[in-house]
């Protein structure tokens, strides 16, 4: 991994569908060498997907997405990660994370409405062995995610020419 | 009524583009390579400590010299990234922008009749600000072949007994060229063998993209006799807080000094709190700005030579410097053209004086969108000459 992977790296996180022949010339090398440099990253899992980021609220779809904390007991041999895995085998959770501070688990969930999401907390998430306690936190507008902002921002005027 | 206009007012130069100005106000979609400040936001942290310290009512006048928390930073930035040392209590004084720094250096050191060497092709307010301070501007060409770089033997060519100090600006704009140390080498010998005084502006310096970042200063023969100019437009996109500095020996910030008391008083104080923020917490929001200076300036440079505008790499500041000499027209024409026909607006190489004529400056901080939308029309701009 050297400068030019991390430039790669750092480009396609922020758009992974700029054509192969632009990211060659902002990093200043061969699109063949691009190529390679990228495949490479593929196959050490450096990069793991390409997706899109998709404003639900735009879309109008109407679903709903919560934060949930969960309190776990650990297990013996496994700590967190056999109750982590199994959570995250659930469709309807879109991250799990092992975190500090007062809580273990933070999962993001998502629903068609409230009901859906609470019918998911409470009869398939909190009765499961090893949890403790849930906390659900309703996500009522985003503002900015993976790094973009989502709400409108007033253009400013440059001037056209300057010295 | 008489004629209420001074001599000096009236002879410094007019903006060498202000018809183009008038052409792009009647446009609606053209895409701008002509401006010279960064296009980002200020990073947020910088603007929420300005905005912290307005709330606390630190709205007043600072010390003439500027905060002193700043002027620490400064020192401590030019100590650990340029390897020269300044006492931040008497040889520093943070001003209106670089700007400003360059106006009351240059009043500081000039008497009538003395002769300031200035590196040409230059930013454009260097011989005025030369002749509002009395003295007489002499233009040392900098040329392609020396990849833009100011040569010993140029300079030398242009000393009379009248010579008194040189002004440069490297990193450079217009033409991206950088100086390495052996290039400063042979300016100090210059400077020493002939007395002269060195102003290095230096706004630029952050935006070096390959070798090593200098200043002029950390040449042991410089420090004594050389001004530095610095400032945070550039480096953290602060050019409408108008916030920079110079650095300089003590007898000459003394009298640099007292011009700035007369005149400006004290920089602006929410800009002085940016900016500190800047030096303290700011560096990997200034260093991601910077590398994606660097990336645009590939994907521009690359796509010009690609189309047949020949352009060295510039290895600093944010400006391609490409020559039009193979298409059959002065600098001036291909812009007029370009931006009436094409709608791009570039600013002619003649602009930034003699030197600077068979080139076009293209700013490459712009989107990425629009350089690659400009590099096309450059080429249909070409193609149907």
């Amino acid at each position: 991994m050297d400068d030019k992977d991390r430039m790669i790296l750092t480009i396609l996180e922020g758009d992974s569908s700029l054509p192969r022949t632009t990211l060659a010339d902002l990093v200043d090398l061969e699109e063949e060498d691009v190529n390679r440099r990228i495949a490479e990253l593929e196959t050490a899992g450096v990069i793991r997907k390409y997706t899109a980021m998709i404003d639900w609220e735009k879309a109008g779809t109407g679903g709903v997405s919560a934060i949930l904390e969960l309190k776990v007991s650990p297990e013996r041999d496994f700590g967190y990660d056999k109750i982590a895995e199994r959570i995250a085998r659930f469709s309807q959770v879109r991250s799990v994370r092992l975190v500090s501070g007062c809580y273990d688990l933070e999962l993001t969930v998502t629903g068609h409405n409230i009901h859906d999401v609470a019918r998911f907390v409470s009869e398939q998430i909190a009765p499961l062995e090893h949890i403790r306690e849930t906390g659900t936190i309703l996500i009522m507008k985003s503002y900015k995610e993976n790094g973009h902002i989502l709400f409108e921002k007033k253009g400013r005027e440059r001037l056209p020419f300057t010295f | 009524m008489r004629d209420f206009i001074s001599g000096r007012a009236r002879e410094i130069p007019p903006s060498g583009i202000r018809k183009f100005f008038d052409i792009v106000v009647e446009m609606e979609d053209v895409i701008s390579l002509g401006v010279g400040e960064p296009d980002f936001e200020t990073p947020w942290a910088l603007c929420e400590s300005a905005i912290h310290s307005i709330e606390q009512g630190e709205t007043s006048y600072t010390s003439n010299k500027g905060l002193l928390q700043l002027r620490e930073e400064i020192t401590k930035y030019m100590d650990e990234r340029f390897d020269v040392r300044y006492n931040p209590e008497t040889e520093v004084v943070v001003t209106s922008g670089a700007s400003e720094a360059l106006d009351i250096s240059l009043r500081a050191v000039v008497d009538p009749g003395d002769e300031v060497l200035i590196a040409d092709p230059s930013y454009v307010a260097y011989t005025p600000g030369v002749m509002l301070a009395g003295g007489a501007p002499v233009l040392v060409p900098c040329r392609e072949k020396d990849q833009f770089r100011l040569t010993a033997d140029a300079l030398m060519e242009k000393i009379t007994p009248k010579s008194k100090a040189v002004l440069i600006n490297f990193p450079n704009n217009p033409t991206g060229g950088v100086m390495d140390r052996a290039a400063y080498q042979e300016i100090a010998d210059v400077c020493v063998d002939h007395d002269l005084l060195l102003i290095s502006d230096e706004i630029y310096a952050e935006m070096t993209y390959e070798g090593e970042m200098i200043s002029a200063a950390s040449l042991d023969d410089l420090r004594e006799r050389t001004i530095t100019i610095n400032g945070f437009s550039k480096a953290y996109a602060m050019t409408g807080w108008r916030v920079g500095y110079l650095c300089a020996p003590q007898e000459l910030s003394e009298a640099i000094l007292k011009i700035h008391q007369y005149v400006m008083l004290c920089a602006p104080a929410m800009g002085q709190v940016a900016a500190l923020e800047g030096l303290r917490h700011g560096a990997d929001a200034r260093d991601r700005m910077v590398n994606e200076y660097m990336m645009r300036r590939n994907l521009f440079v690359r796509g010009l030579n690609r189309v047949g505008l020949p352009c060295h790499m510039p290895k600093g500041a944010f400006y391609a410097f490409p020559s039009v000499a193979g298409t059959g027209l002065a600098d001036y024409e291909f812009a007029e053209r370009l931006l009436k026909e094409q709608h791009v607006a570039v600013v002619p190489g003649s602009a930034f004086g003699p030197s600077g004529a068979g080139h076009v400056r293209c700013s490459y901080a712009v989107s990425k969108e629009d350089l690659q939308t400009a590099v096309e029309k450059i080429e249909t701009f070409i193609s149907d000459l």
